[in-house]
């Protein structure tokens, strides 16, 4: 069965989430800095209470992020750890994708090409 | 005459572009569009434009979080001046925030993977110059320089490894 819901403002920065077997789709919309990583930060939270087997950030719509989202998005690695469970990227733009690559990270997150990709990792 | 030589001609000791912030995050996503719009004003690729614009979002971000401990009434100013032989850009940033030992301010090892400490990394992997020091009057001047065509990247002046903002 699948879910979605919306949270957050709709014309500013939201994350879309989407439930599947296994785990989690989260869909951030919107730049990703110190002002809008803590909303991403309580929505992986949130998703990650149910200790997901996989929790999937579909990037595809976020153009930009700084440090802060790269906390959060480490944040989420370090508890999906201890459960066993993973943290996948997919979609990732051309700013994200250089702002992990320039914190050599690009080898700790499991990045996928999109979500289909992402949910057979 | 381009823009640049333009400016120099003028010889004004007034940063040709100067604004104020308080150390609210709200305003990040305005102040990388500025400077990524002045950057591509002069001459930089997309690309750069985007570094210079990363860079100068994670020393606010350090201020913000760091310098005034997350406290909304700090005021940050950012100016810049263009730079000529070689063609670039100078940005300084400065606060009155809790003065440190610039020689403390340091990224965190990046093989000890976790959440935070990677703006000053991030900093100094994107630009050319990153130099921070105490200002006489109170608070932190960080002076960051990016070259046109440079790539990157230079050490980060004044920067050791031990605390301080990240």
């Amino acid at each position: 069965m699948m879910m979605m819901m919306m949270r957050g403002d709709p014309e500013r920065f939201h994350v879309g989430c989407e439930v599947l077997a296994d785990g989690v789709i989260l869909r951030p919309v919107g730049d990703v800095d110190l002002s809008r990583s803590p909303v991403l930060r309580c929505e992986i939270i949130e998703a990650q209470k149910k200790s997901p087997q996989r929790l999937i950030v579909d990037l595809a719509e976020v153009p930009y992020m700084d440090s802060s989202g790269v906390a959060t998005l480490l944040e989420a690695w370090q508890t999906a750890r201890k459960h066993r469970g993973k943290v996948i990227l997919c979609n990732l733009q051309e700013k994200v994708k250089a702002i992990i690559e320039i914190a050599r990270l690009e080898t700790v997150f499991t990045i996928a090409k999109d979500c289909e990709e992402a949910k057979g990792v | 005459m381009d823009e640049r030589r333009q400016m120099r001609k003028q010889n004004n000791p007034i940063p040709p572009l100067r604004f104020e912030m308080l150390s609210q995050p709200r305003y990040l996503s305005a102040i990388r569009a500025m400077i990524s719009n002045v950057a591509q004003r002069f001459g930089f690729t997309d690309t750069e434009c985007g570094q210079i614009a990363l860079a100068v979002d994670e020393a606010i971000c350090n201020i913000i979080s760091h310098g005034y401990d997350k406290r909304d009434d700090g005021r940050i100013a950012v100016s810049v001046w263009p730079e000529e032989e070689p063609a670039g850009l100078r940005l300084v940033i400065e606060d009155n925030a809790r003065q440190v030992d610039p020689t403390t301010i340091k990224s965190r090892d990046l093989d000890d993977i976790r959440p935070g400490g990677l703006g000053v990394h991030i900093i100094r992997e994107v630009m050319n110059e990153a130099v921070y020091e105490k200002r006489p009057g109170g608070g932190m001047r960080l002076t960051l320089v990016k070259r046109i065509g440079s790539g990157k990247l230079a050490p980060l002046e004044n920067c050791s490894t031990e605390g301080g903002r990240t």
